[in-house]
């Protein structure tokens, strides 16, 4: 031991000079690159964030955003009387997905506690279900909830895989099953009698966004890179068909959930020089590729969706998040809203939680109306058309919303 | 047979007295014990006992998970207990055989036979023989290669294995549909009524207690039990001694005329097509396949069912299994436990962390599992221990008459 | 299902396709990434060869040694008052130097103790008993169980939620990749240069250090003949503890090395891959030979990235495993040969 010591020592030395290298090189990079130097950028990546830039619909033209001075408050006018129901909900509170699940469990709870408030003659508890995400749990969660008869309608579940695997079980237990997150077009598909989703499908935010992309921005070459989740892989389908000729094939690329690394994509986006890189995926992975996209000195918009949009991102990617383009089929939460969920759960409201919110209040709505089972429960959505606060609830006969928008923000 | 003498006082575990219990019974009454307890466990989703039952997912479910987890302990049980190869890429059989099933009968899929001749009730019972011979040509075609290897370079082998077949699944889009899984795959369709429209295993079927998990449970035990039958009779043949020799020490083995490349490749064969079934179990139950469901840490976690459980111990493996699966569900959305107040999920949340723990501890102090496995070589080994047990009993009247016997079993195994 | 995907993917009939341009063209770039990767993984396949020199035992755990190094240095990083943030800092040269040298020195107290301790706690206990291999093996996924998890779930209520969990850390960048030069079209940035020569230069102390010193004597006479070095009066246990430890200090390194290619890669499970690779490299290069683990690690970081642009870069880890699987098929003692002892005697 004693003898290794000066060794180390030594070896630290030597190491020195090679980090002078860095060292030196850190410092004429700030000299070459004005853009990433110290305190200037440290100020702009901290007043960075994610603003609403615009609602599009499906040929990417703007349609003007909901009017939600009307929305439904769930503490509706405090009088409603009904026996004690539960309200389930079914996602992802544990493991490497669960940032979306509490999102929507914490927007669900904001609403049933606001009613609860307000409303003594009339108390809803939500009971939440863990799935993980996983399919197989969730097929052990599904009869579970099914078996509870105190529950009436569900919030989720949460990711389409795990939907498609047990939506069946919902269907046939005659079981509401509002999802504010699986975007996933197939599953309506399905003839599931019970089946509302609370936002576009992934079916609408691709073309939408594409065209948005296409007929707005002018982007005449996009380079798609997709992750290897379910959602990256049925988004990236989505957006490349949208683009048509925009769609460069020769610069798409798959990345991996869980990859941090992208310098070998970075090349070939770098070599394709497009006018935008739309990732579809999660932040985990989109925040490290805009920032080595930006690094590698690619001047292309950045563009990417509903996975990409948190505050994450921002965080993550610092000033490479500048300008880039993230659309979702989420509504941006108002300011109270905003307030009121931070105050309750001491975290900034992510994606869906909005979403969770609305569907919980019209959940509400329906038992203050007198539902008080299963059947009536998913009549009254059936039926439902009003205002939320991310936008006008009302679904068509396959279960999905009659005019499904998506928005498009920037991070500024 | 000396040592009885040495050892006069030897303690004995509880699970050695129930051996020792066990094995002294008639074999009638072996069965007359044996066959009233397998229907109490199967009958346990239907009873769901208290406490026991869990909370926050079906129970049925659970059970259905816990059988196709007891199969794949078996099957690797077969490989790293009996044969002393460590496998631990074992999650790419499960993967192939559930992906066998779900590319021959998800609609999702270019290679769906159910579309052209084949009628969806019967395209579950029909993918799973092909998906045990896929899988076991599987192994064939991963051990020919391999198991000439050492041991532990096997282990790092067997692990890239696993990998690469996720990785396969997941990266070849076009047949896999890749994260986007196989969908709506096939279900054997029985017990079709008024108000169960697709039948019993349908994931439809989610009234308790006899709901699909229930359903499949059952179906497991059948499996579990037509599998012991087949490997407990290899066990006793001489391909388990050849085993058996090879995990002891394979240079000797080989030098006493044991061939031991091919025994070795038997065992792997017949591990995988094993966990190839449980694969197809597991299709046919959650009707839906993702390749991150085939991730290696599940590999780990199916070691983990059988060095818990006792390698080479086939009931002890089983025991193991039901351990990793029931106890991280056991606490999932309990709120509180004989009346004290728990967070459920917060422990589940904990699960790799208990059993990796559990691995260390168990390493150092118990290597042998919870149930340790007792040898019996000889064919008529059960003959002649219960005719020594009964010799020792004589004999040894006044002290405890069991020690005797157990440093025989113990005696017969080294 | 979309027929409309790119090249570098898989057909209907499962023909991979081959974009030989594409490795063509990027050559020297792969060339030089692939050196840059190669000696992250020859540092960390150090570890695993002087183990297994010396106790024939593939420690499993060791791609944990090397996680636990990653959130080493970037705790010395926050330690030394640096938030985590989307942009690099820039701090001058030599506050750059002096703070990736605390930080590697961070990640090599933690790594180091974390293999020393690992020894004691798991491996001892059982060395004692003479256990058979295989159990060192599966305590060893035992360990990387508990490790992992640790980090994953026990760190977060420990440091405040400011490390671990389930999501990567938040980045703290001292350095910004900046182009230096060109080697033949491709470009070589500051970080690449300082990896694989700082890399090397570990790597060359290491192997001085076990040629030359009296404790490398050591090991390499416990690594040729455990009994006969006892009998000379090297302590066993001692050899022992010094070889996790010099393989955990070296992960430490490799861990802060690693970060400053890949910043957000500070995460519970990024140990997993690497460790099997640099474990593949170890073999490649030939298990227990030092020389070997360097060669390794630079062949295999280098075969990666042609394969990843021949293939897809989806298939980079594919064409890791099926690389380590080819070689133990065709030259189980790898291209140098095994043997920590003679091969550098």
């Amino acid at each position: 031991m004693r003898s290794s010591t000066p060794k180390m020592a030594g070896t630290a030395l030597v190491l020195v000079a090679g980090l002078m290298l860095a060292g030196c090189s850190s410092k004429d990079d700030s000299g070459d690159t004005p853009t990433a130097s110290g305190s200037e950028s440290a100020a702009a990546s901290g007043d960075l964030s994610i603003q609403p830039v615009v609602q599009i619909d499906t040929k990417g033209e703007e349609v003007p955003a909901a009017d939600t001075s009307n929305a439904a408050d769930p503490a509706g006018d405090g009088s409603a009387k009904c026996d004690p129901v539960t309200i389930a909900m079914a996602g992802a509170l544990t493991g490497p997905n669960a940032a979306l699940g509490i999102n929507i469990l914490n927007g669900a709870k904001l609403a049933v506690d606001a009613h609860n408030a307000a409303n003594a003659g009339c108390q809803v508890t939500v009971k939440e279900f863990d799935t993980e995400g996983d399919p197989q749990k969730a097929t052990q969660v599904a009869p579970s909830i099914v078996g509870d008869k105190s529950v009436i309608g569900l919030l989720g579940p949460a990711f389409s895989g795990e939907t498609a695997a047990v939506g069946q079980v919902f269907s046939d237990a005659g079981l509401l099953s509002l999802t504010a997150s699986a975007t996933n077009p197939d599953l309506v598909k399905n003839g599931w009698t019970n089946f509302y989703r609370g936002l576009a499908n992934d079916a609408v935010q691709g073309p939408s966004v594409a065209a948005y992309l296409v007929n707005t921005l002018k982007f005449a070459k996009v380079c798609v890179v997709q992750d290897d989740s379910d959602y990256g892989v049925g988004l990236a389908a989505q957006i490349t068909s949208g683009l048509g000729d925009a769609a460069d094939s020769s610069c798409a690329a798959k990345v991996k959930a869980g990859d941090k690394d992208f310098s070998a994509t970075v090349q070939i986006i770098k070599t394709a020089a497009p006018d935008a890189v739309f990732y579809a995926g999660y932040y985990a992975e989109g925040a490290p590729f805009a920032s080595q996209l930006k690094e590698a000195g690619v001047t292309a918009a950045f563009v990417s969706a509903d996975g990409t949009n948190d505050p994450q991102f921002v965080k993550q990617a610092g000033s490479a998040a500048k300008d880039a383009y993230l659309s979702c089929p989420c509504g941006p939460a108002p300011e109270k809203f905003a307030a009121d969920y931070k105050a309750k759960f001491n975290i900034d409201s992510g994606v869906y939680s909005v979403e969770a919110y609305d569907l919980a209040t019209i959940m509400l709505k329906g038992i203050d109306s007198g539902v008080k089972d299963r059947a009536g429960l998913v009549d009254f959505v059936k039926s439902y058309d009003g205002d939320g606060l991310a936008r006008h609830y009302k679904w068509d006969a396959t279960g999905e919303l009659a005019s499904a928008l998506i928005w498009i923000y920037q991070v500024k | 047979m000396s040592t009885e003498t040495t050892r006069p006082t030897l303690q004995l575990s509880f699970s050695d007295k129930l051996r020792l219990w066990w094995d002294a019974l008639a074999r009638p009454t072996q069965w007359l014990i044996g066959v009233p307890f397998i229907v109490f466990i199967a009958l346990l989703p239907v009873i769901r006992p208290p406490v026991l039952t869990t909370v926050g997912t079906d129970f049925g479910g659970v059970l259905a998970q816990f059988g196709m987890y007891a199969l794949l302990a078996i099957g690797l049980n077969v490989v790293v207990g009996q044969t002393g190869l460590l496998d631990l890429g074992y999650v790419g059989f499960y993967a192939i055989g559930a992906y066998t099933v779900g590319l021959l009968t998800s609609p999702d899929s270019p290679w769906n036979l159910t579309d052209d001749w084949l009628s969806r009730d019967w395209a579950w019972l029909f993918a799973l023989p092909i998906a045990i011979a896929i899988t076991a040509i599987s192994g064939l075609i991963l051990g020919t290669p391999t198991l000439r290897l050492r041991g532990d370079y096997l282990a790092i082998v067997t692990l890239g294995f696993g990998e690469i077949v996720r990785l396969l699944a997941d990266n070849l889009t076009n047949l896999t549909r890749g994260g986007q899984g196989l969908t709506k795959i096939a279900y054997p369709v029985a017990g079709v009524s008024e108000s169960r429209p697709n039948g019993v295993f349908s994931a439809g079927n989610s009234t308790a207690p006899f709901n699909s998990g229930t359903w499949w449970f059952w179906v497991s035990i059948v499996f579990i039990i037509i599998v012991l039958l087949i490997v407990g009779n290899l066990e006793r043949s001489r391909v388990g001694r050849a085993w058996v020799a090879i995990r002891e020490d394979e240079d000797a083995a080989e030098i006493m005329g044991v061939p031991t490349f091919k025994f070795k490749l038997w065992a792997f064969i017949i591990g995988a097509s094993i966990g190839g079934l449980s694969g197809a179990l597991y299709a046919g139950q959650v009707q839906f396949v993702v390749p991150t469901t085939f991730n290696v840490i599940n590999s780990m976690l199916f070691l983990c069912a059988v060095v818990l459980g006792g390698q080479g111990n086939k009931l002890g493996v089983i025991l193991g299994a039901f351990v990793i699966v029931y106890l991280p569900n056991f606490f999932l959305g309990r709120t509180e436990l004989l009346g004290i107040p728990i967070d459920g999920n917060e422990i589940a949340n904990y699960k790799y962390l208990f059993f990796g723990v559990a691995l260390v501890v168990l390493m150092i102090f118990r290597p042998q599992g919870l149930i340790p496995a007792r040898q019996k070589l000889l064919a008529y080994g059960r003959a002649i221990y219960v005719a020594t047990r009964k010799a020792a009993l004589a004999l040894n009247r006044k002290p405890a008459p069991a020690p005797a016997a157990a440093t025989d079993t113990e005696g017969g195994a080294r | 299902m979309s027929a409309v995907m790119s090249a570098g993917q898989v057909l209907a009939d499962g023909v991979i396709d081959f974009n030989v341009q594409s490795l063509v063209d990027n050559f020297w770039a792969l060339t030089i990434d692939g050196l840059t990767y190669g000696s992250i993984y020859a540092l960390v396949a150090v570890g695993y060869t002087l183990v297994y020199g010396v106790l024939r035992l593939i420690n499993f755990a060791h791609s944990e040694i090397f996680m636990l190094g990653m959130f080493g240095q970037y705790a010395m990083l926050m330690l030394l008052g640096f938030t985590p943030r989307g942009d690099a800092y820039t701090q001058g040269t030599i506050m750059t130097v002096t703070y990736l040298l605390l930080a590697m020195i961070g990640g090599m107290i933690v790594s180091g103790g974390a293999a020393v301790g690992l020894e004691r706690v798991a491996y001892r206990p059982l060395r004692k008993r003479g256990a058979p291999s295989l159990v060192f093996l599966i305590t060893a996924i035992g360990a990387s169980f508990v490790i992992q998890e640790f980090v994953h779930f026990v760190l977060p209520k420990l440091t405040n939620n400011e490390l671990g969990g389930s999501i990567a850390q938040q980045p703290i960048r001292l350095v910004v990749p900046s182009v230096q030069f060109s080697v033949f079209g491709a470009e070589v940035t500051n970080v690449e240069i300082v990896i694989v020569i700082a890399a090397l230069l570990l790597a060359f102390a290491t192997e001085r250090f076990v040629t030359l010193t009296k404790f490398g004597r050591g090991i390499r006479a416990v690594a040729q003949d455990p009994v006969t070095a006892t009998l000379m009066g090297v302590s066993r246990e001692r050899v022992i503890m010094l070889t996790f430890l010099i393989g955990g200090l070296l992960a430490g390194a490799a861990a802060m090395l690693y970060t400053l290619r890949v910043p957000s890669g500070v995460i519970y499970s990024g140990g997993f891959i690497l460790g099997i690779k640099a474990f593949s490299a170890a073999v490649l290069g030939g298990i227990g030979n030092l020389r070997g683990a360097l060669l390794g690690g630079l062949l295999l970081g280098v075969m990666e990235l042609y394969g990843q642009a021949l293939f897809g870069t989806e298939w980079r880890d594919v064409v890791a495993f099926v690389v380590l699987i080819l070689v133990l098929m065709i030259r189980p003692t790898g291209i140098l040969g095994e043997s920590l002892g003679r091969a550098r005697a």
